[in-house]
């Protein structure tokens, strides 16, 4: 069923009753080809990318309870590409490129929208930091403006310029940045794979690692052992204990990331804003909802909440930054389980076992990575070599030293 | 959350910096090798349940702790000093 | 309109408020929706999605329809419950969410769209062309969705956050949590009472029924007047508990001076963090609506709620009203109707067996089809056991049974538990250590039920709190049974709304699972049932139900979605309190500040501490004027800067030398006592952390400094390593930074400076020398290091004296063509002689990177040594610190990358970029000083700048970093 707007309206006349489930809920079948564990944004868009670009089919998704029920479905929604670091720069800038034909591709409407962000400096290292990542961005053909003070008046009147704790001194924009509708992308890559064939099975936990003879041979899982010839481990958040499960430690500590809505407003904040000096970012979405996050509780989590630190830094940055916001009432908030890696890039990469490949390690920057990181792990799986522009996202980096570290804070999982 | 220092009993969470696994207390030999070290410094068990981390006491008494609390339920069990579980060692 | 006789409102208070313009008159207890109610206002809010008129649904603060904004001086708040907001003189409020006015909003014309707005549409559709979704579709939506609006302008309000601590936090002052209270309070436990409502009490206030023969409300003002009189007690009305957390540790919002006209020193809100050794959750339940079609007009009630404004706020909601329920307790809301004189059309009881015993026409096994009255109800329809009915009436109180409100036990992932005989979920047990639920909350929904549990689980927290409970006689109050048949939705042909706030109706959850989204949050996700400020309390039961019928599940095996904190929404402002302005962040100032700011030198941040960025003088244009002619100073006579936010920490022990060995890359052992040594510290990955001199001040005892910004980190790893690594060695440390003032002296004249202000002149003090000195009487420490290249000094003195030692400094400095420098002059001295920051040593540099890696001593061991030499950490690939001579006049282009002439710019062509940049007089030149792959190689190679942000495309000189004074003659003269 192709969506549009006229089956929009042909369906409303006749009371939405031709609707079709936007996927199939088909039993695991005893054996495929290829099984990606992890029905999350980056487990489905491997999946589909996987049907999409190398014509496979023989193909399922495990995942242990809904579709998109992890970080896909629980971050503050921005898509950017302003890396600095070659090896992460390429990478960004390829999944900008992806998000930017996604609604076609998928025919599935994930408002991508690219309203702009607004990095925030806040002296006078902080803006020449923010301009040797600008040009390298601009290095990689992306854009990137270095605005100043000015600039920054004009386009955020509301900020506090005055009064501030740490005033700003300028910004840096991307304007092709923006934000999505998180839940969408991975429906629509459900929706995408399952319609060229993939099975997507649902409330199927993998249990167990099938490897003979240093190969992978397939899985246990709660429905049944399922064979299989590859299998992708997709599952940020639970990627050490999936990786347990074929005997390997992995590079990675699980924190857990806060993010907030407040209650719907009308328009008051038309980009992403990130303020340099505290750990805050806002957009707001199309419902209204101010949507913030900040940085880590940092301690090692894997429960899906946080605590009243974190929550209280926000608010309390917002109000220095931002005070116009002060009577927005934070509806919820919620926790992510992060998969923090020493350097806090990411894991695209064959295991040590034949067969197995890990796409982890997405620290807090996995719902923007989802298009490139399903076609890279696709591409990966499909032909044995690592994409170009995954290519430095390898597991055995800290042992040689190849780390990227973007924020330069060392080998400490949870500073990245 | 609150954090049961040993010298200074039950404490809120913001008076410590957190660190990491106690995989930080094993310091290798400096000529281990590159699996030692990066089990030490990088390779993580990561455990869903019960784990020992350390923590630092920085807004109290300056001492690291290790403790020993669970992830998933984020019950703390205990907190002993690192200080007393290495002395004596080097 | 009021009924003579009821309520709690005071009546010989009246005030006046206005709404929308127009002035209604209230009297104090009143809330923004009774006063309304009492006029006969009945539309007061628009639906989120299709614009429809809305009215009060609730007296709590669970209310989806009757939000509002308050308008005060300069802000207004948005999204305000007139359910809970208290009417005060001068109060004025006005509906949101309209286009044109209240009654004729010109986006109600979505109401019309409402077939093709089915859930998810919009996933379906605004896909082409794809340039219209920003420009055009987006747009649209954006302008149309929203509730309420903030002003734009900064929250000037006052917020306050605060801190208790105590045995037992009873949340909520209902039966329940008075008795639980009581039992507790008496026998001497710390108690804090928290209740959401202006006036405790809970349902007690508004069920008419009598406790130990008494009124309800009389026995609640009983209780609360013992308990206001202990002084363990703490009573906290409008305090709402919003969250639990670790540790024993509840948010909770109160709402301090929402109800008073606005006072500067009155916050309006606080929140709190309460830290409780034990917790009662004895928040009550709510009820809940049923999804009949045409469910939302105006009129359309809780019938709770209907006894609420009845019985507390002598409020009839309607002239005629009609009872629409699947159990019992809608029948007391109907007797109490009658006896204040309030007309009842008809109970509808869905139940088939149910009594039809009341002084008003009953009719059983009952379901309404159908409403009319675009802006109030006026007519209902539907079928009994017995037939059709057909019943004019302007309101209709509903009841599809109760909710325990337990949202609190859910906070930390606990998981409710079905209750099919109450046909609800109750909580589970144990989900927040320290907390149980007692009373509606769990369930129990007599109110002597309620008064029994309450007793029991304070007498159970006095147990595990050691304290010996007192004497508390349990009181006789009502206890007949709640007895509910599940009625979740009636079928028809209209809309049937679920979620109010959203406009999320029955069709919209069938559809969700007709496609596919049928796990509990995907509908959740897809409909949007549950994400609106009441965040699903009136409809997540229902939806739930809908969604197991459509997917023929059982409602236990469907599921249920996750109660987040807060329980009500938190302003931002109040979680913030203390943020705004200066408050986000401590601020250190210098002992020198106002001496830097009486000379007009603008401040600028540093970390958290405030530095002087120039000094200048009169006729200075420009802050470039003001460095130039410090720089000059420096260079040509002597400069005086405070460097006292430099990290010092003090070393001592027999095995201190031992220790800096261990965390320095270099060796101290071998340092001379009265000798400072520069050090280099690495992390345990490898990479640089920090550089810095240390003295060694006696045999057993070094001070170190560190960079500002690692001053804390540095404390921090000393600490780790010592205690990690070797616990019992002899050495102890302590951060020092605050108890001294430093000051470096630089400059040709810099010991001429010194002879003039210390009390014995400096006599064969070499570079790298250091040693105590004695200065108006007074100790101070002297250490010859220079951070600018020049021959130069630093003085430290206990912090006390640091503001007049720098005033004389400065003083003296002047009489000899000298004067303060700040920051900017710093910068350019220290570029011009090579030395880095942590521009520098940015966390991706190596010791190689810098060129010292022959610092790393080879004969002992070190932090980091052993990751230091990962391949990856050396060798022609990395990119090393080099200088670059720029054109003179060039502008400031740090950031800017290289690349080698004749090469593409590109990501991989990058060769590096610059980290520092200074305008340099003494070289004629702009300096610069970067990375670049192999640098030290291309000493002397021309390459090529480019800033594509600054719009710079610029060639320059490769050379040695150090720019001034290679052999370092000035600083050893």
């Amino acid at each position: 069923m192709r969506y549009s707007g006229f089956k929009v309206f042909t369906e409303g006349l006749f009371g939405n009753s031709g609707w079709k489930p936007a996927w199939r809920d088909p039993a695991p079948k005893a054996e495929y080809d290829i099984l990606i564990i992890g029905g999350g944004g980056h487990g489905l868009a491997t999946a589909y990318y996987l049907a999409k670009n190398h014509g496979l089919r023989n193909i399922a998704v495990l995942e242990k309870g809904y579709l998109g029920g992890g970080n896909v479905g629980r971050n503050t929604t921005i898509v950017r590409a302003n890396y600095f670091l070659p090896g992460n720069s390429e990478f960004y800038s390829h999944s900008l490129k992806l998000w930017e034909k996604l609604e076609g591709e998928l025919n599935y409407n994930v408002m991508h929208s690219q309203r702009g962000q607004l990095i925030l400096a806040h002296s006078d290292g902080q803006r020449d930091a923010l301009a040797r990542r600008g040009n390298a961005i601009v290095n990689q053909g992306d854009d990137a403006e270095l605005w100043s003070l000015d600039q920054v008046r004009d386009f955020a009147p509301y900020l506090d310029f005055e009064q501030t704790r740490f005033p700003i001194y300028g910004g840096l924009m991307q304007r092709r940045a923006g934000t999505a509708r998180h839940d969408a992308v991975a429906w629509g890559y459900a929706r995408g794979a399952d319609r060229l064939g993939v099975d997507l099975i649902q409330n199927c936990e993998v249990t167990g690692i099938d490897i003979e003879n240093g190969r992978v041979t397939g899985v246990q899982t709660t429905r049944g052992a399922i064979k299989a010839r590859k299998v992708g481990m997709v599952v940020a958040g639970r990627s050490s204990q999936v990786a347990a499960m074929a005997g390997m430690r992995l590079p990675i500590e699980s924190h857990v990331l806060q993010a907030f809505v407040t209650e719907g407003l009308k328009p008051v904040i038309d980009s992403v804003i990130s303020f340099g000096m505290g750990h805050f970012y806002i957009s707001q979405s199309d419902k209204g909802g101010l949507v913030f996050g900040g940085d880590l509780d940092f301690y090692a989590s894997y429960a899906a909440r946080g605590n009243l630190p974190m929550l209280e830094h926000v608010m309390e940055a917002a109000m220095t930054l931002m005070p116009m916001i002060g009577r927005a009432k934070i509806l919820r908030g919620w926790g992510g389980i992060m998969d923090m890696t020493p350097d806090g890039s990411p894991i695209i990469d064959k295991a040590p076992v034949e067969g197995l490949f890990v796409d982890a390690g997405w620290n807090y920057g996995g719902f923007k990575a989802t298009p490139a990181s399903g076609w890279c792990m696709a591409h990966l799986m499909a032909t044995g070599e690592p994409h170009e522009v995954a290519r430095r996202f390898r597991l055995d980096r800290f042992r040689t030293g190849h780390v990227l570290d973007e924020e330069g804070t060392g080998s400490q999982h949870n500073l990245h | 959350m609150r954090i049961p220092c040993p010298l200074c009993g039950p404490r809120d969470r913001r008076e410590f910096t957190y660190y990491g696994s106690d995989d930080y207390l094993n310091r290798p030999a400096p000529d281990a090798g590159a699996g030692p070290w990066d089990d030490h410094l990088h390779l993580r068990a990561n455990p869903a349940g019960e784990t020992h981390d350390l923590w630092y006491h920085e807004a109290g008494c300056a001492q690291w702790l290790r403790v020993h609390r669970n992830t998933v339920s984020h019950e703390i069990y205990g907190a002993a000093l690192v200080a007393g579980l290495k002395g004596g060692a080097q | 309109m009021r009924v003579a006789g009821k309520g709690l409102i005071e009546r010989e208070k009246p005030v006046s408020f206005t709404f929308d313009g127009r002035t209604y008159a209230g009297f104090k207890g009143d809330t923004v929706a009774s006063a309304l109610l009492a006029a006969r206002v009945r539309v007061v809010g628009r639906s989120f999605k299709y614009h429809r008129p809305r009215g009060v649904l609730t007296a709590g603060s669970e209310e989806p329809n009757a939000l509002i904004e308050v308008v005060g001086a300069k802000n207004q708040t948005p999204n305000v419950r007139a359910t809970v907001q208290e009417v005060f003189e001068g109060l004025v409020t006005r509906s949101q969410n309209r286009m044109g006015s209240l009654r004729w909003d010109l986006l109600a014309v979505n109401d019309l769209m409402a077939p093709f707005f089915s859930a998810g549409f919009y996933y379906k559709t605004f896909m082409w062309p794809r340039a219209f979704w920003e420009k055009v579709y987006e747009p649209a939506i954006r302008r149309a969705a929203g509730l309420g609006s903030l002003s734009g302008r900064h929250d000037e309000g006052h917020y306050e956050k605060a801190f208790a601590f105590c045995d037992l936090l009873v949340i909520g002052a209902g039966p329940t949590g008075l008795i639980a209270a009581l039992t507790a309070a008496r026998a001497g436990a710390d108690v804090i009472l928290a209740d959401e409502d202006s006036r405790m009490g809970g349902r007690l206030l508004s069920n008419g029924e009598t406790v130990d023969g008494q009124p309800g409300p009389d026995w609640v003002a009983a209780v609360l007047a013992e308990l206001s009189s202990l002084p363990n007690v703490r009573l906290m009305p409008r305090t709402t508990v919003s969250g639990a957390y670790d540790g024993g540790i509840y948010g909770a919002l109160e709402r301090v001076g929402l109800h008073k006209p606005a006072r500067p020193d009155l916050p309006r809100e606080a929140f709190w963090r309460i830290t409780a050794r034990r917790a009662i959750l004895a928040s009550g339940a709510l009820e809940r609506p049923i999804a009949f079609p045409m469910n939302d007009r105006p009129g359309i009630m809780m019938a709770g709620a209907v006894q609420s404004y009845l019985n507390r706020y002598g409020v009839a909601s309607g002239k005629r009203v009609t009872l629409f329920a699947n159990n019992d307790g809608a029948r007391a809301v109907a007797r109490d109707l009658m006896a204040a004189g309030v007309q009842v059309a008809a109970i509808l009881d869905s139940r088939a067996n149910a009594s039809a015993v009341e002084n008003c026409p009953v009719y059983l096994g009952a379901r309404i089809t159908d409403t009319s009255g675009r802006h109030g109800l006026r007519l209902i329809e539907g079928h009994h056991a017995g037939g059709a009915f057909k019943l004019e009436t302007d309101c209709l109180a509903m009841s599809g049974g109760w909710n325990p409100t337990l949202h609190l036990t859910c906070h930390m992932g606990g998981r409710p538990r079905w209750s099919e005989e109450l046909a609800a979920f109750v909580p589970m047990e144990g989900a927040v250590p320290g907390l149980v639920a007692a009373g509606a909350a769990n369930g129990t929904f007599t109110t002597h039920g309620c008064l029994a549990a309450g007793h029991a689980v304070a007498e159970a927290a006095l147990a595990d709190l050691g304290l010996s409970p007192a004497k508390v006689a349990l009181p006789r109050a009502e206890g007949l049974p709640y007895v509910v048949e599940p009625l979740w939705a009636v079928e028809g042909k209209g809309r049937a709304w679920l979620d109010f706030a959203n406009d999320v109706t029955t069709k919209d959850v069938k559809l969700a699972a007709q496609e596919g989204y049928a796990s509990v949050e995907h509908m959740k996700r897809y409909t949007t049932q549950g994400m609106a400020p009441d965040q699903g309390k009136n409809s997540n039961m229902g939806a739930l139900a809908v969604l197991a019928d459509a997917t023929g599940r059982a409602i236990p095996e469907t599921g249920i979605t996750t109660f987040r904190p807060p329980y009500v929404p938190v302003s931002v402002a109040a979680l913030g309190a203390g943020g705004r302005g200066m408050g986000f962040a401590p601020q250190r100032f210098l002992t020198s500040d106002q001496a830097s700011r009486d000379r007009g030198a603008p401040m600028i941040e540093a970390g958290l501490w405030y530095r002087p960025s120039y000094f200048p003088k009169p006729g200075e244009a420009t802050w470039r004027v003001s460095c130039d002619r410090e720089v000059a100073m420096v260079r040509g006579a002597v400069g005086v800067a405070d460097v006292s936010t430099l990290g010092k920490i003090d070393i001592q022990g027999r095995d201190a030398a031992r220790f800096l060995d261990l965390v320095y890359t270099n060796t101290f052992s071998t340092l001379p006592v009265g000798r400072v040594r520069y050090g280099l510290m690495l992390r345990e990955d490898g990479f640089v952390m920090d550089d810095g001199t240390t003295a060694r001040l006696g045999e057993n005892h070094f001070l170190m400094t560190t960079t500002t910004a690692a001053a804390g980190q540095v404390m921090r790893h000393l600490d780790f390593v010592h205690q990690t690594h070797c616990a019992d060695w002899d050495v102890r440390f302590i951060s020092v930074t605050e108890a001294w003032a430093q000051f470096a002296v630089a400059g040709p004249k810099s010991r001429a400076l010194l002879n003039a202000v210390l009390d014995q002149p400096v006599q064969d003090f070499p570079f790298m020398a250091c040693g105590a000195v004695q200065l108006g009487g007074v100790t101070a420490r002297l250490f010859r290091i220079s951070f600018s290249g020049e021959q130069g000094y630093e003085i430290a003195v206990p912090t006390r004296y640091g503001e007049s030692l720098f005033r004389d400094l400065v003083a003296k400095a002047e009489t000899m063509g000298g004067g303060p420098y700040g920051m900017e002059a710093l910068n350019v001295l220290r570029v011009e002689k090579g030395f880095i920051t942590h521009a520098e040593i940015h966390g991706r540099t190596t010791a190689f990177d810098i060129g010292m890696e022959k610092m790393v001593s080879p004969k002992k061991d070190c932090i980091g040594k052993a990751m230091a030499a990962r391949p990856a950490l050396v060798g022609p690939e990395r990119q090393q610190l080099v200088g670059l001579k720029i054109a003179t006049g060039t502008p400031p282009c740090s950031g800017a990358h290289l690349f080698t002439v004749g090469d593409k710019v590109g990501r991989e062509e990058s060769q590096g970029y610059i980290t520092s940049f200074a305008h340099s007089d003494l070289m004629g030149a702009c300096l610069g000083l970067g990375f670049l792959k192999n640098g030290r190689a291309r000493h002397g190679e021309i390459i090529r700048i480019v800033d594509h942000l600054r719009g710079l495309d610029l060639t320059a000189e490769v050379c040695d970093p150090v720019f001034h004074d290679k052999d370092g003659e000035k600083l050893r003269a």
